[in-house]
């Protein structure tokens, strides 16, 4: 009898053990996602079930499907995304991978998750940080800080069309933001496949979202990856807001920023220089 | 005599300090030789910076010629990286920053070389943007754009790796940083020669890369203070 006490207090004393051993491993495996903790083994059930067929069992984008579809499915072996709340060469944030995942890519062939409740897009999002070591060793990177969007008013479109030119997003983006600028047709991605900048003209949604907010996320992160840079260096947090109000004047959706742009054109077209290679005219 | 033993007795005080300052480059050798090929290398082609106004009417009088394989008299390679691969480990970290020029839509010097944990600055001197966009795979990739007149950019690599550079606006900028542990490196010239100094008495592992021959390896052991000559001959192939 008393030595049945004692191996049960055995046994149980080496299950907490284990335990405990289990929950640090655990730990590096889940995220937070609002109030939602996914984990990465619930994740791989929803994984193989709904991700496998396109990004491959071992998660490096070769699955099954993925010899018929362009752009090629992400490899999450690289540990780089384009979708980022943080700096270029940094990892993202749970959020930003769970956001990218449930919004889907737009003109690729990753649709939005949003029929998989939030705690399977959870799990799943813990599970995709297994397939690369980076997650280990490193943390997600501090998101940028973005000041509070500012008035809209016509010197910020003006100052945000300077800056495109003086960026030069034209040499990708077109003059108009056609995605047809002089380096447009030779873009290549980090796998050395051919690549499409932007085409404004489209008016559809942004790679990474369709707020204004998601805008200056993109131009201020840079898509990695891809071409599109980081222009951190070299934008000034307030200033990123003015070329977000220009750039939405390149769509044909009903804007206010795309309104003002116009009124202030139908008297004043005659001062902008163009914009492309400098010229006599700049 | 008596300062005789005085010295051995102030040695033998000393202990262990005096064996760390003995390792003191004075028995220190040198490997150095040439690089060269047989075979057939590609021909170095004119770029055409055409897109780049700037840039074409800079190189007007000598285009650039691609770089991926350089060739010189004698059958010389450029732009081959010599380095110790092994049995240099605990080198000392290079605390002088390298510099990286993006010049005339072109990437000066071609491949760099730098020590992990090395300050990197990478300037702009063009009249107009690039993006330097290092593909990186074991260290995070990156790509930063740098307009014309913006301040250097300061940066580092944490772990070694070959690592290609581009710019994806001016698709044939084309470069390398090779991110190394040991301090003892050096990358040939137009004619192919390289000389690694200062090696403490040991065996090494001595690798040499070209972007697209690949590495060849050789072991070396040095002694003292020779002058070991040792020579790498890659087969070139045209594509």
């Amino acid at each position: 009898m008393r030595l049945h006490t004692r191996l049960v207090a055995l046994v149980s004393g080496l299950g907490v053990l284990l335990g405990t051993a289990g929950v640090t491993v655990g730990s590096a495996q889940e995220t937070r996602i609002g109030g939602v903790t996914g984990h990465a083994a619930a994740g791989k059930k929803v994984y193989r079930r709904y991700c496998i067929l396109c990004h491959g069992p071992d998660g490096d984008g070769n699955g099954e499907n993925a010899q018929w579809i362009d752009p090629k499915p992400r490899d999450f072996t690289l540990g780089v995304f384009k979708c980022r709340s943080t700096p270029t060469g940094t990892l993202p944030t749970d959020e930003d991978l769970f956001n990218a995942m449930s919004r889907g890519f737009v003109t690729t062939n990753m649709p939005p998750w949003l029929p998989l409740s939030r705690q399977n897009r959870a799990d799943v999002v813990a599970y995709i940080k297994s397939f690369s070591p980076k997650w280990k060793t490193t943390k997600a990177g501090t998101p940028i800080t973005i000041p509070q969007e500012p008035a809209l008013t016509i010197e910020s479109i003006r100052h945000g069309r300077e800056l495109y030119q003086k960026m030069e997003c034209w040499k990708c983006h077109g003059a108009k933001g056609h995605g047809d600028g002089p380096s447009a047709a030779t873009l290549t991605d980090n796998r050395d496949l051919p690549i499409r900048p932007y085409d404004f003209s489209t008016g559809s949604r942004f790679m990474c979202g369709v707020t204004n907010r998601d805008l200056y996320k993109i131009f201020m992160t840079g898509l990695d990856g891809t071409p599109m840079p980081s222009f951190a260096d070299d934008i000034k947090p307030a200033e990123g807001w003015d070329l977000v109000h220009f750039l939405r004047t390149l769509q044909p959706l009903d804007t206010p920023e795309l309104a003002m742009w116009r009124a202030w054109l139908a008297t004043h077209a005659g001062e902008l220089k163009p914009i492309g290679p400098a010229g006599p005219g700049q | 005599m008596r300062t005789a033993y005085i010295a051995v007795f102030a040695m033998m005080a000393l202990g262990t300090s005096v064996t760390t300052v003995r390792v003191a480059p004075s028995a220190a050798g040198t490997v150095s030789g040439k690089v060269t090929y047989t075979g057939t290398p590609p021909k170095m082609k004119p770029i055409d910076m055409a897109k780049e106004p700037n840039c074409a009417k800079e190189h007007a009088a000598a285009p650039v010629l691609t770089e991926n394989v350089v060739t010189g008299p004698g059958n010389s390679l450029r732009w081959v990286v010599v380095y110790v691969s092994a049995g240099d480990e605990g080198s000392t970290p290079g605390t002088e920053p390298v510099r990286l020029d993006q010049k005339g839509c072109q990437y000066i010097p071609h491949v760099l070389v730098v020590q992990q944990d090395q300050p990197l600055d990478i300037y702009n001197d063009d009249p107009h943007a690039h993006n330097i966009h290092p593909l990186a795979k074991v260290n995070p990739e990156w790509n930063r754009s740098q307009p014309a007149g913006a301040p250097p950019i300061h940066t580092k690599w944490e772990k070694p790796e070959f690592i290609p550079v581009k710019c994806n606006v001016h698709p044939w900028m084309h470069g390398w940083h090779i991110v190394v542990a040991t301090s003892h490196y050096a990358v040939t010239g137009e004619d192919g020669q390289f000389s690694l100094k200062g090696l403490p008495p040991g065996k090494y592992t001595l690798t040499a890369w070209q972007e697209q021959f690949g590495t060849l390896s050789q072991d070396v052991t040095i002694t003292g203070t020779e002058t070991k000559a040792v020579n790498f001959v890659f087969k070139a192939t045209p594509y």
